[in-house]
């Protein structure tokens, strides 16, 4: 029986890539270890190693082909004894990833099996007049273009940095290795390595070191690796820069960007799987934003760049490589501290932020069909919190559903809940649903995983709930 | 016993320096402007914290205050190596770090009391005071957490291709949290220009440098990250003010960090509600009695001719009239306004 070799995942969360080479030949006898081929994302590149000794029988995809969804064979083995004419009547089995894979996939390593498309945001006509309206925020007639959020990313501190020579980028493998995530790709070679600064795992001193330049006049971006790290930080974060604006009676500040990928990625359980949004939202001095589309990743970063405030900008990696519109402006930069209506909608509000957002507009598509009409918050800051715009929301539905991937307790849906009771009681035609992470650290294994992080399906039964539709 | 073995094979490691016994002469190369310079700047110090204990006991002083008695001639000795330029950062015994850096004794003062008059407007306190305008970055509370914001001080300067330098100083107790380490490692590697003085004064709280300290001897603390340090003796002003210049001429022409372990002394507690068990009072005297580096300094300017006991007499004077006005200034500023509670949190 030939044996068939599959297109293999760098990562947990890859679905495809690119097959750039072929480094054996048909025909060419190959052992374990052997460099078969060489395939790219656009985060790395990664050799492919024969697992089994034996001849190449058939090469199935070419090289340079694009789009190769894991799991795919892209070659077949002949072991001892076989020759080509047992591949006669082969034929290549389905790739089961490659036959979930979305179709507008493009070459994102990363994106989730259910990538939404970019929704386009709508203007609720009925909504009070003192809610954000945020359709204006980007004029109309203007050109977009399609981008992944890693790219909005890296364009926007681009940009920055071009613009202000006191910004410049420092954290563990931002320079020569292009960020681990690929979110810094191309700034050493364009900004050099005095403004690009690879720094040693020592997340506690780098940071505290960005801060003190914050005090010094310069706009430190600092990116960690991803936030579980930034607690070994925390107390730099929270006590040298949040609070000494406050402390010296507003004499020094320290504007200064704590950005990088907060909340689960997939498979790496519990100490790298954490959504740290609330409890930074605790703390005054800071602001807190978590972007979920590119176009929101791009204009809050700059937006956050330019801010005098310390600010943590919270990224997803599974939105890394998810493409959305994107305005081509020559400085784009949204309002810090409005949140932004990606649905409108009139028998549930869902409020939501970062990756949550996936879950709530997949709810509110699910419930369109069952004829409940859902509103679908994008918060986008986290601190300041425009509760303004939710709150008129809930004044016009009269029902709220959050979604958020930490935890309950003294989550944001906590306190977005209190403020509705404190604000909008009257209004209220049910209390106020929360989904959220499990209370529990991550699991591992895969269907815990999925169970542990909020679901679709559970927005959409937290809505149909609140809206005595069961 | 293997333990002991090694250290003692650690301590025969080649030694970075270490100041000889009693090296200082009684006619130091100093200008008469800047001796005279050190003793006021001493004085005002040993002076101000005097008087913050004793208003502290009257009530108008709350929380934590950690007075700076007896440490006078490191920073007074420090500054004299910087220039205007050079910033300064510290944790949380500052005073006599504001004020040896020009900042005006009123606004310490009515800082410590709470009052609108303060430097940070009655909002930071003892261990929470800043001057811009003074190159002051604070002034903070959490041990530890000075030295790698002093180092990005450090890092700033360098950034923008200036030729200042930081003075970053900490205690002997903050010498044993790991972002020192994280921070020497980078100053080092990236040859920031920053001088890390550890004011060695034997007690992190109530534990001293021998029960805390595998390594007692703090100016080797750098040898891992090839950071070059050097011992002090931290009750001479001159000592201290001529390794200050060796180490900030050093750092200044792009070295990169020196670490000055300042062996010094507390004379009051920790801090306020210090119980004072953990050494004997004997000790305190024998300290005041032969060390005390203002009574140094003022003997060697009686010595050398300098000034007369009445000249001396005179800026005592003037120093008490200096903070006499400061604290009346720090009792008489209002308290501040309500509003202030919601301002400056953020811009």
């Amino acid at each position: 029986m030939p044996t068939e070799i599959l297109m293999p995942a760098l990562s947990p969360t890859m679905t495809e890539g690119k097959l750039a080479r072929w480094m054996v030949k048909e025909g060419d006898t190959v052992s374990s270890g052997d460099v078969l081929a060489e395939i790219e994302t656009d985060k790395a590149t990664m050799e492919v190693e024969a697992v089994d000794e034996g001849k190449i029988g058939k090469i199935l995809i070419a090289a340079d082909t694009d789009n190769v969804a894991v799991n795919t064979p892209i070659a077949v083995l002949l072991e001892e004894g076989e020759d080509a004419s047992d591949l006669d009547d082969y034929s290549p089995s389905a790739a089961p990833a490659a036959s979930q894979a979305p179709d507008e996939k493009e070459g994102n390593d990363d994106g989730d099996e259910e990538s939404a498309p970019a929704p386009t945001p709508r203007v609720s006509t009925s909504k009070t007049p003192d809610a954000y309206d945020a359709s204006g925020e980007i004029p109309a007639g203007t050109e977009m273009v399609k981008m992944t959020v890693r790219d909005a990313l890296r364009d926007a501190m681009a940009e920055e940095m071009r613009n202000d020579e006191r910004v410049f980028v420092m954290g563990e493998e931002v320079a020569e290795y292009q960020g681990a995530y690929k979110v810094t790709q191309g700034l050493l070679a364009e900004f050099g390595e005095r403004r690009v600064i690879d720094t040693p795992i020592t997340e506690h001193g780098f940071a505290g070191i960005g801060v003190g330049a914050a005090f010094h006049g310069l706009r430190p971006i600092v990116e960690f690796m991803t936030f579980n790290f930034a607690m070994q930080a925390i107390d730099q974060i929270v006590n040298s820069a949040a609070k000494t604006r406050y402390m010296s009676g507003g004499q020094m500040s320290s504007p200064i960007v704590f950005r990088g990928p907060n909340g689960a990625a997939s498979r790496v359980a519990a100490q790298h799987s954490q959504c740290y949004a609330s409890w930074y939202s605790h703390i005054p001095g800071l602001i807190v934003i978590a972007p979920h589309t590119a176009a929101d990743a791009k204009g809050l970063l700059k937006a956050a760049i330019r801010n005098p405030n310390p600010v943590i900008f919270l990224e997803n990696e599974i939105l890394y490589g998810q493409s959305f519109e994107v305005p081509v402006l020559d400085d784009f930069v949204l309002p810090i501290g409005k949140a932004k209506i990606e649905r409108s909608g009139d028998d549930v509000t869902i409020v939501s932020f970062g990756m949550g957002m996936r879950y709530a507009l997949e709810a509110a598509e699910k419930l369109a069909e069952e004829d409940i009409s859902a509103e679908v918050i994008d918060l986008r800051t986290i601190r300041p919190m425009d509760m303004e715009t939710v709150l008129a929301s809930v004044r016009k539905t009269n029902r709220c559903v959050t979604v958020e991937e930490g935890w309950p307790q003294s989550g944001v849906g906590a306190e977005i809940t209190a403020q509705i009771m404190h604000h909008a009681f009257d209004y209220l035609d049910a209390p106020v649903l929360r989904v959220s992470g499990k209370d529990v650290p991550m699991p591992y294994a895969a269907n815990l995983e999925k169970l542990a992080l909020p679901h679709t399906d559970e927005v959409v039964a937290a809505a149909k709930s609140v809206c005595y539709r069961d | 016993m293997a333990r002991q073995a090694a250290r003692g094979a650690k301590a025969s490691a080649p030694e970075i320096k270490k100041p000889a016994a009693g090296a200082r002469k009684a006619t130091p190369k100093f200008s008469t402007e800047t001796i005279e310079k050190f003793y006021r700047d001493m004085l005002l110090i040993r002076r101000f914290e005097e008087k913050a204990g004793q208003i502290y006991g009257m009530g108008l002083i709350g929380g934590f205050c950690h007075l700076y008695i007896g440490q006078e001639a490191v920073v007074v000795g420090m500054t004299s190596a910087i220039g205007d330029d050079d910033a300064v950062i510290t944790s949380y015994r500052d005073h006599g770090h504001m004020l040896a850096c020009g900042m005006e004794p009123k606004g310490v003062m009515a800082e410590l009391t709470g009052r609108e008059g303060g430097y940070s407007k009655g909002k930071g306190g003892s261990m929470h005071m800043f001057s811009m305008e003074k190159n002051f970055y604070g002034g903070h509370g959490i041990v530890g957490a000075c030295v790698p914001l002093g180092t990005g001080l450090a890092f700033s300067q360098k950034y923008q291709g200036t030729k200042n330098v930081t003075l970053c100083y900490m205690g002997d107790g903050t010498a044993n949290q790991g972002q020192v380490y994280e921070s020497f490692n980078m100053a080092e590697l990236w040859s920031l220009p920053v001088v890390y003085v550890i004011e060695n004064n034997e007690y992190a709280m109530g534990t001293s440098v021998k029960r805390s300290s595998a390594q007692t001897q703090l100016y080797k603390r750098g040898e891992s990250f090839n950071v070059p340090g050097e011992q002090v003796d931290g009750m001479d002003v001159f000592a201290v003010a001529a390794a200050g210049k060796k180490a900030v001429e050093w750092v200044r022409s792009g070295k990169g960090p020196y670490i000055l372990e300042m062996k010094t002394y507390r004379y009051r507690g920790h801090s306020m509600s210090d119980p004072a068990k953990y050494r004997s009072k004997e000790e305190v005297n024998k300290k005041r009695a032969e060390h005390d580096p203002i009574d140094h300094l003022r003997q060697t300017i009686l010595d050398d001719k300098i000034y007369t006991e009445d000249e001396l007499k005179e800026i005592d004077r003037e120093i008490k009239a200096i903070i006499a006005d400061a604290v009346e200034f720090a009792q008489n500023s209002p308290e501040p306004k309500p509003e202030e509670l919601y301002t400056d949190v953020v811009a």
